[in-house]
């Protein structure tokens, strides 16, 4: 049974208790343990249930690599799924469920699919509930999706806080083991800026733990003294806790930090997400244990042997009483003595290689283990917890053999590096037949910009077995990265001296197929050697066929344990060596990462930030009722008690039309556009011409993108020679600029201008009505606002009741109309001061539908109602508004392609139902008969459809195949509901024809 | 063909699965077929399927650079859906949404196509109309859609959060017939179909250069040597722009990288695929139980099959928003696939200026759904030399200015 030691725990304050509860249950650990740990203590072996035979399973690993023991954590708006013990900081009150299973961890139904095992192989799902067809919907996927799946869905909106840090360094080092923390010396003593973080709480690594001697001193003591050296470098930052999460591009890295998922009583971020810009990085990752492949070998008690020292050596924790350690290298041999050391009993180190030797192996038979070298693990015995293993030669069946009892298992398949940073942004690898594993090849590094490697690699992350070699690597590492000679000195070592490694990865060599159909390869997606082997006899043979056929590297762990052992059987099945099988691809995060800490502090009322125009404020006390316009929120209407939309759209327009009504523009783009050139390129920008306008005049003009299509439209002040102001649409602002700029600097970088958006620099009111011109009297101007001094689309600076203001002739509603801009600040107390003064006529403030309606009375389209990225000028009739003159501007050349050239096209028209109702938005209007893939014929389609107070019915304007010319017939539209509408085609123009009302 | 079913994998079990045969045979090339498409993806796949099941033409081989399914076909998404805008667009689509509907049945695969249903929120006053349009117009095509309501929408996603501070949902586009499939199976399900017609798959072998005689294809060069062919069909994704450039030709393709992500497997939560397009994000929950995500493209060509990490950030940022609970999901993968966009965002099929040599690409970031359909397509165009479904696909659409531009009904085409 597992059990807390008297003595040992390097990491752990016994003095210390600390209670939490695991599926309901009371239990104490201590402070320093890891949840893994702790559960250990107190002998929970079996803590979770697999994801496809509901296996019980225990702790396999003591860092992120683990497979098995994962949980859900706290609770409601705190709950978390999927957490790995192993990686869990223990605190007090923390609350832990088990996953997977129904109706409880001991007693799980699901562990049927266990027995039908065999007849549930690797990809059996592909090859059955094909029939009865509808049964995959209704029966067959419900039930797989209810089985698979592991942890629970949390149901609360997260209470946690999350936030992006930022860090730009010369060099980033990621793991903090001996090789990191050397290295950071090393560059620290170079001047560099260095950052240098650590997944866990503690630095130092597995040195520790080893039992490596560093400078004379025990390992602690060198990393203590390193540490407190590197803190004192100004130039050098560290932190724990925090995981190289990927590296990118061009020196970009994501780390990911746990700030106070240990501490969850502390205030403050739960995570943090780094973006770090590195001029270099050094992967000092370090390595991981493989597994063995023998049957059984996924029972719970069987671990790592590197986690069952870890827990001995770290937190006082034995994952057993009488242990046996199946090892294919030496330093398997390192736990076995670990344990003996702690006074447990070791009842056997199984070793298949036949006669190896080594200074660990000699320590092992002096302290009197039982070492049986050529021998494998026919069987783990055992249900849920194991209870002994069945020995045997390696190279034999497996047939027969003695049982050894043991309430522990430690197995140990040599060390992979942990390449995953290397190869995130194309770093290749090598393989290494010596120590069978992969290694980052130095010559194909990841590159960045400069077409010079980015990433290096140092100590047990570089392949490095020995602690001497992992240091001196480390320097080396640091050397290449920043072009210096490294002079740091390197502590000496005193390590065992260990031999070579049998590339042994089943157990026993011959195991027949029951056997290698017990063998897990991947632990938590239920991968065994015969999926592997199944895969290869299928064809599916490609590394990445076998990996998604059998889903093999699939799991929450992506396959931080299984990779190289399902590549060794893969290629062993195809008769083909490793490196010619080759790896699947690492991708990015190195373990999962919140999705809280990717989207950091944008959330809520700051997930994309809110623009408020400067009359926000008066419209919200209002109570306008308001739409989202891009990140705007504009009033949709101001209705009043008893209201409803409606009826407030209805009394807006009829104010405005009949007195005096007032918009919030301030929404409306404006890019000034300046330069010597600055006409060139508006000529070029606009399809009209736009050089040609005069200063104190504007124009509306017309923007198209290189395809001819229309894309934003606007009036265009010229304010001086060299200056012109933009309008564009609300939606448009910032991507014409945008658009603006690509130009200016990708195509016509040598027109002189420049460009700045200074939409929120000012505030814009459009006072609109047959009073709006008394209103603006009543204020007082300086300036003369006759019909005769300023003109429609004519523009002049005035100062209009003591606001320092330019003031627009131009309409957007058929009505007398100024458009008046102050500067922003002042916008609240000039809107206020209009409503002011307005009272008498009843000025009435409006929202943006009845903005919509008005434009529609009047026949003027809107970017996005009429335009749809299809549509050119032409078919708007705006043909008048493209220039013959110009010998080029955007979109002309597109224009001339014989298809938008042809006038045989959908152009716009007015339509009017015949009983005055009003049409459904987005009708098409339907064409007799079916075109040749059996579709119904069309012929056009609604683009604007309003309900107009002002004839009291209903308007629309649609885009009808050759419209103009079919004035006065009657079409039949789509009604949305499978019946037809039938509407007849008129002008554009509902209301005010001549521009009686707007020209006064 | 060893046909697969529930009776074949209980009598294997018995023998502990060890006489299961290959999905596919591994042959080396002939000197000549009748037909090549260079391109084991789904599309080019589905194409060599549909020559043999069409129109009998079995003398096939298909040419994969890496190994079959693995570009686009094997990264994406999976949403399958026909709710176009465009009539052309609608009828390629629904075509192959309604053979997704009967794809396990015919290639004896289960490719578990899983008609799941597909909302698109509608999200601004603007988007709404957009949809309501769609809607219209998808009632003439043929394609069955509605507008629904927030509280219908709820009701088919309970974990979405309604009242978003910036974008609340106002309705959405609802097709119930739309859903989800498995990549890989799509694309091995062909696999295996073809190499039963007697067709050849041929896996690690790169095409390298493309042989003309007097303006006519006449064989491919490759890195397992010179193979002839009557008729060439190139189904490249990604990479068209480079293949074409071989035979001599220009494509208006961008190369983009389009990125996903999935988290840790949880419990079903989410029955329906979401779609976000003015957040940018979109999401359904894969029978594995990850919440599988994707957002929006690289603003810059490249073809690395990575891509910004700045725009994970924006789709999760987007989807958190939507769905609150994924805040404590955890992301466990992220990757990336070169996808090929067209100017107006639809794809090709068309002939090509090389007589006999065929094209096929330009899907985009939404051609999974596309599969069936286009190979049908794709098989009647080099068979017949037009096909309805095809012909407004062509690559004189372009010179000609007659768009099928999509992205008027959705900023994130899946
Ligand atoms: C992240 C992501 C998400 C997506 N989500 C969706 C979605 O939800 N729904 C949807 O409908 N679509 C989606 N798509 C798009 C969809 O994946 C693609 O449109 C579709 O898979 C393309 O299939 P294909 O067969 O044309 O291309 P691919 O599958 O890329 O196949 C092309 C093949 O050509 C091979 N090739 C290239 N050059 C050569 C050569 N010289 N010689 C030989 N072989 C060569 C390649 O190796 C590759 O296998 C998504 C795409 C991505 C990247």
């Amino acid at each position: 049974m597992s059990h807390r030691l008297p003595q040992g725990g390097r990491l752990i304050d016994k003095t210390r208790t600390v209670s939490f509860t695991f599926n309901g249950q009371k239990m104490r650990g201590v402070a320093g343990d890891t949840l893994a740990s702790a559960l250990l203590a107190e002998d929970q072996m079996l803590v979770g249930r697999s994801f496809k035979y509901h296996r019980p399973r225990g702790i396999m690993a003591s860092g992120a690599e683990e497979p098995n023991a994962l949980v859900g954590l706290g609770r409601d708006a705190r709950f978390e799924p999927n957490q790995r013990v192993t990686t869990t900081e223990l605190f007090e009150g923390l609350e832990a469920q088990s996953q997977n299973h129904w109706p409880s961890l001991e007693t799980d139904i699901g562990v049927v699919n266990n027995y039908l095992a065999r007849f549930l192989p690797a990809g059996f799902y592909y090859k059955t509930f094909i029939h009865p067809r509808p049964f995959w919907k209704y029966v067959f996927e419900p039930i797989i999706r209810q089985s698979a799946g592991l942890g629970k869905a949390p149901k609360d909106r997260d209470a946690d806080r999350y936030e992006h840090f930022y860090a730009h360094v010369d060099l980033l080092i990621i793991g903090g083991g001996i090789a990191g923390l050397q290295a950071a010396l090393a560059a620290g003593k170079l001047g560099k800026r260095v950052l240098l973080i650590e997944q866990t709480a503690h630095w130092g690594g597995r040195a520790p733990v080893d039992g490596i001697e560093l400078g004379g001193k025990s390992a602690d003591a060198w990393i203590a003294a390193t540490v407190a050296a590197l803190g004192k470098m100004k130039n050098v930052t560290l932190r724990n806790r925090t995981m190289g999460a990927g590296v990118y591009d061009h020196g970009y890295a994501l780390a990911y930090e746990r700030v106070t998922d240990h501490a969850p009583m502390v205030d403050g971020p739960r995570h943090r997400l780094w973006r770090i810009r590195a001029a270099r990085i050094i992967t000092a990752t370090g390595a991981i244990e493989r597994p063995l492949s023998f049957a059984g070998n996924d029972i719970p008690g069987v671990m790592l042997a590197s986690a069952l020292r870890d827990y001995i050596v770290n937190y006082g924790v034995a994952a057993g009483k009488c242990i046996v350690i199946a090892t294919n290298n030496d330093d398997g041999y390192r736990s076995a003595l670990v344990a003996k050391e702690a006074g447990l009993e070791v009842a056997a180190v199984i070793d298949p290689r036949p006669a190896a030797t080594g200074d660990l192996i000699e320590a092992a038979r002096s302290a009197g283990i039982p070492i049986k070298q050529g021998m494998a693990i026919a069987e783990a015995q055992g249900g849920k917890r194991v209870t002994g293993v069945k020995i045997c030669a390696q190279d034999s069946d497996g047939s027969t053999g003695e049982v050894i009892a043991c309430d522990a298992v430690g197995m140990s398949g040599g060390w992979s590096p942990v390449v995953h940073l290397w190869s995130h942004c194309g770093g290749k690898l090598i393989w290494d037949a010596a120590q069978a594993c992969f290694r980052p090849d130095p010559a194909r590094p990841p590159l960045s910009h400069d077409g010079e490697g980015f990433v290096f690699a140092a100590g047990a992350a570089d392949g490095h077995a020995t602690a001497a070699a992992a240091l001196a690597s480390a320097n080396a590492a640091v050397g290449a990265a920043t072009g210096h000679a490294i002079t740091t000195r390197l502590p000496k070592v005193a390590e065992a001296v260990m031999g070579d490694l049998a590339p042994i990865w089943i157990m026993p060599a011959r195991a027949n197929i029951q056997k290698r159909a017990k063998m897990w390869l991947d632990f938590q997606n239920d991968v065994k050697v015969s999926d592997v082997q199944l895969a290869a006899r299928e064809g599916y043979e490609s590394v990445e066929h076998t990996k998604r056929y059998t889903t093999l590297g699939m799991a929450t762990d992506q396959g931080k344990l299984s990779n190289i052992n399902g590549l060794a059987v893969l290629a062993d099945a195809l008769q083909a060596e490793i490196p010619a099988v080759g790896t699947t691809t690492f991708r990015p995060p190195y373990t999962p990462i919140s999705m809280g800490a990717i989207a950091g502090e944008a959330r809520g009322d700051i997930f994309q930030p809110l623009r408020r125009t400067p009359m926000f404020d008066w419209h919200v006390a209002q109570g306008a009722d308001f739409e989202p316009v891009g990140q705007w929120r504009r009033p949709y209407c101001y209705p009043r008690v008893g209201e409803d939309r409606h009826a407030a759209v209805t009394r807006e327009i009829n104010a405005t039309r009949g007195a005096l009504g007032l918009l919030d523009a301030s929404t409306l783009g404006k890019i000034i556009v300046k330069g010597p050139d600055a006409g060139r390129f508006m000529d070029m920008l606009y399809t009209n011409m736009m050089s040609t306008l005069k200063p104190g005049r504007c124009r509306y003009g017309l923007m198209c993108n290189e395809n001819g299509f229309l894309m934003d439209d606007g009036v265009v002040a010229r304010l001086d020679e060299d200056t012109f102001l933009v309008h564009t649409t609300t939606g448009g602002a910032d991507h014409i600029h945008a658009h603006m700029e690509d130009w200016l600097q990708c195509e016509w970088w040598d027109f002189k201008v420049y460009t700045a958006n200074v939409t929120e620099r000012w505030a814009q009111v459009a006072v609109v009505g047959p009073k709006a011109r008394k209103l603006l009297e009543k204020l007082g101007s300086d300036t003369d606002l006759s019909a005769e001094a300023l003109p429609f689309m004519a523009w002049t600076d005035a100062k209009i009741g003591g606001f320092e203001a330019r003031v627009f002739r131009i309409s957007f509603s058929g009505e007398l109309s100024f458009e008046i801009a102050v500067p922003a600040s002042q916008g609240l107390e000039f809107w206020e001061t209009l409503i002011e003064a307005g009272a008498e006529w009843n000025i009435t403030p409006y929202g943006t539908e009845a903005l919509h309606v008005m434009r529609a009375e009047k026949g003027f389209i809107m970017i996005g109602d009429e335009t749809d990225g299809t549509v050119i000028p032409q078919d708007l009739g705006l043909d008048w508004a493209i220039s013959k003159k110009k010998e080029d501007y955007l979109g002309k050349r597109a224009q001339a392609r014989s298809f938008m050239d042809n006038p045989d096209r959908w152009k716009l028209v007015g339509l009017e139902t015949l009983d005055g109702g009003v049409l459904p938005d987005g009708a098409y209007v339907i064409r007799a008969g079916r075109n040749a893939n059996g579709q119904n014929n069309v012929q056009g389609r609604v683009t604007s459809t309003y309900y107009s107070p002002t004839l009291d019915r209903g308007i629309a304007m649609a885009l009808i195949h050759n419209g103009p010319d079919r004035m006065g017939e009657v079409v039949n539209l789509t009604d949305g509901k499978g019946g037809q509408i039938k509407a007849r085609i008129c002008s554009t123009i509902f209301f005010d024809p001549e521009g009686e009302k707007q020209n006064v | 063909m060893r046909h697969y079913s529930v009776f074949a994998i209980v009598k294997e079990a018995m023998g502990y699965h060890q006489g299961w045969e290959r999905a596919w045979r591994n042959p080396t090339p002939k000197a000549h077929y009748d037909a090549i498409i260079i391109g084991a993806g789904g599309h080019g796949l589905a194409t060599a399927y549909y020559l043999g099941k069409n129109f009998g033409i079995t003398n096939v081989a298909v040419i994969e650079k890496g190994w079959l399914g693995g570009g686009n076909t094997g990264r994406n998404t999976t949403i399958i859906r026909s709710n176009y805008l465009q009539d052309p667009s609608a009828a390629i689509y629904e075509k192959s949404r309604s053979l997704y509907e009967t794809l396990s049945q015919d290639l004896n695969y289960n490719i578990m196509f899983s008609p799941r249903g597909v909302i698109m929120l509608a999200q601004t006053e603007h988007e709404k109309r957009g949809y309501l349009r769609t809607a219209h117009a998808n009632s003439l095509q043929g394609v069955e859609t509605r507008f629904i309501t927030p509280r219908e929408v709820k009701e088919l996603c309970p974990i979405i959060h309604l009242e978003g501070p910036r974008y609340p949902v106002l309705g959405g586009l609802w097709q119930a017939r739309g859903g989800t499939a498995r990549h890989d199976a799509v694309a091995w399900g062909y696999a295996r179909a073809c190499s039963a017609m007697g067709m050849d798959i041929i896996q690690q072998c790169e095409v390298t250069a493309i042989h003309r005689e007097n303006g006519t294809v006449s064989a491919i060069e490759t890195t397992k040597g010179r193979i002839g062919c009557n008729k060439l069909g190139i189904v490249v994704a990604g990479h068209s722009s480079h293949v074409a450039d071989m035979a001599g030709f220009r494509l208006p393709i961008e190369s983009v990288a389009l990125q996903a992500l999935v988290s840790e497997p949880i419990k079903p939560c989410m029955d329906v695929v979401v779609m976000a397009n003015t957040v940018h994000g979109y999401m359904s929950q894969s029978d594995k139980g990850e919440m599988v995500i994707g957002g929006g493209a690289d603003g810059y060509n490249n073809y690395t099959q990575r891509g910004s990490f700045q725009h994970i950030e924006e789709t999760v940022r987007a989807l958190v928003e939507t769905f609150p609970m994924i805040s404590r999901l955890k992301m466990l993968r992220q990757w990336g696939g070169i996808v090929d966009m067209t100017g107006d965002r639809s794809p090709i099929i068309s002939k090509t200026p090389v007589e006999n040599c065929f094209i096929n690409c330009g899907w985009g970031t939404g051609g999974f759904k596309a599969i069936p359909g286009s190979g049908w397509a794709m098989a009647e165009l080099m068979a017949k030399g037009h096909s309805p479904l095809a012909d407004e696909f062509g690559l004189n659409r372009f010179r000609e200015g007659r768009f099928i531009d999509e992205s008027v009904a959705a900023g994130v085409a899946h």
